[in-house]
């Protein structure tokens, strides 16, 4: 089980507070009625899934219950770090280059 | 290659065992083949396979990063049925069930299929409509199904608790009887001989590291931990690792990778003649013929591609087996293990073209693909072979998420994901 730290309540939960909520950093369309079948595509089915650095969102469902991103290692299933809903996504991580 | 035989097995045994062959050859790789199969678990060899026996193209490698059958052909919990409430699907696992019976004679090779029957268990009224739902559209494509009341259950499956004291008691089941289990190692093992025996190259521990595309596009080969390897097709079969893999190629998948665990209990004596599963409580469990309980559990919440899941997912499952048979309340487990595999949106697999020419995928087996390894590489091997999908798996494309065609067994799949 995830130890999972919420950037909200400050303080790191066990995973069954959480659900899984996602690749993060995916912007809903403003118009998406307008949107050709392949930009629909790529927004709603196409994912990253990649084998090492994942953005993703969870939501501390049953604590605060708000979402927020986080930065984990696929591999090891190790978090880099989480931050709240809205932040700019981190370019430069915590201990990388190392 | 010797065919196996009670003569054979008579002739070493009176020449003490030394004349046994090996099963598939290990040759260094060519520097080019007609067709590279990335990937040698079931569905891979299988494509492999039918490459050579049913189209005449035996210039082909099977490249496998780790050893054969390491990954989820030799994870999973071996169970085969057809019961998909779509008509798509219902065709290629139904092809599938259709080769199963009959392929130990095909290849030679005990793969051990036994047909003792998929039970699957009602708890409530939604499970029975939904349940009576996948029987009548079962039967309309000529998939066996047929309804059982919980007594009728209980004579199916003994140890079962029928109690109406139960916290979810059983008010019924649907019951598969062609449905059931094979040996997941020796499909593997099966495939890769008669593939080898028709001039396959199987090359274990050879990891690909690129995918290689000329200025116009097509596939020319692929870059190896073993150097570069030519092929004029590339099949990719890669379950967990396939968005990894295509994105190698430049083609984005739509596709999650997630740990999925099993666990197996000390062997006992015969207690479950059969495959019994329940959706509602999240549960399945079937007992192999060494004995042991094989227990399948859910998928972790999140992606990963760690080969291990959360102890409380073992855990849930557990709790839901001892509610169903309170007989295993006391039962030791003895080991349980982790894949990953690899789901797409609409929980149906991806058997097809892709946008590059020359590469060919076949992926999003998702929390089932055991059952369907022989139809599977029956219709794959078709796919690559007259660069064309089989009417089987012409629906299973990778341009449906563009489309809206979707096989939505997300909602319909009789097994919760």
């Amino acid at each position: 089980m995830l130890l999972i730290h919420c950037p909200y309540c400050e303080e790191e939960r066990p995973e069954l507070e959480f659900r899984h909520a996602g690749e993060a950093h995916i912007a809903r369309p403003t118009d998406m009625a307008a949107m050709s079948d392949e930009d629909f595509e790529k927004f709603f089915f196409i994912r990253s899934n990649p084998k090492g650095v994942i953005y993703e969102r969870w939501r501390h469902v049953h604590g605060c219950a708000r979402f927020f991103n986080a930065v984990r290692d696929t591999v090891t299933d190790k978090f880099v770090m989480t931050y709240k809903a809205g932040e700019p996504q981190p370019k430069k991580l915590p201990g990388a280059g190392k | 290659m010797r065919k196996y035989s009670v003569f054979a097995i008579a002739r070493e045994a009176m020449r003490g065992n030394k004349g046994w062959e090996e099963q598939w050859s290990s040759p260094e790789p060519k520097s080019e083949y007609d067709v590279v199969i990335i990937g040698a678990g079931g569905h891979g060899l299988g494509t492999a396979y039918y490459l050579a026996k049913e189209h005449g193209i035996t210039n082909v490698a099977v490249l496998e990063k780790g050893w054969l059958g390491g990954g989820n052909t030799g994870r999973n919990t071996t169970i085969i049925r057809s019961n998909y409430l779509y008509d798509e699907s219902a065709g290629i696992y139904d092809h599938a069930v259709k080769l199963w019976d009959g392929l130990s004679q095909d290849l030679n090779y005990n793969v051990m299929y036994s047909a003792r029957g998929v039970m699957m268990l009602a708890h409530n009224v939604h499970d029975v409509q939904s349940l009576k739902r996948h029987i009548h559209a079962n039967r309309l494509n000529g998939v066996d199904n047929e309804w059982l009341t919980p007594e009728q259950a209980k004579e199916f499956c003994p140890p079962l608790n029928i109690s109406s004291n139960a916290r979810y008691p059983v008010v019924g089941a649907a019951l598969q009887r062609r449905g059931g289990t094979a040996r997941h190692d020796a499909v593997a093992w099966g495939y890769a001989r008669a593939a080898s025996a028709r001039g396959v190259h199987i090359i274990q521990n050879c990891e690909v590291t690129g995918i290689r595309r000329a200025l116009s596009g097509e596939v020319t080969g692929v870059e190896t931990s073993r150097g570069f390897i030519g092929a004029k097709k590339v099949g990719v079969v890669a379950a967990g690792h396939t968005s990894v893999l295509m994105d190698m190629a430049g083609v984005r998948m739509p596709l999650e990778s997630y740990p999925l665990q099993a666990l197996v209990s000390e062997p006992v004596k015969p207690v479950v003649p059969c495959v019994v599963m329940s959706n509602t409580v999240h549960a399945y469990i079937s007992q192999s013929d060494k004995g042991e309980l094989v227990i399948g559990a859910g998928t972790d919440q999140y992606t990963s591609y760690s080969q291990t899941g959360g102890l409380h997912i073992l855990n849930h499952t557990l709790d839901a087996i001892c509610e169903m048979f309170p007989v295993f309340t006391r039962m030791k487990m003895l080991r349980s293990w982790g894949g990953i595999v690899d789901v797409t949106p609409d929980r149906s697999p991806i058997l097809a073209k892709t946008p590059v020419k020359g590469l060919y995928v076949n992926c999003g087996w998702g929390t089932g693909g055991f059952k369907a390894t022989p139809g599977s590489g029956n219709v794959f091997a078709h796919t690559i072979a007259r660069d064309e999908p089989h009417p089987i798996n012409a629906p299973f494309t990778l341009e449906r998420f563009r489309t809206g065609r979707l096989i939505d067994e997300a909602a319909a799949a009789a097994v919760a994901h």
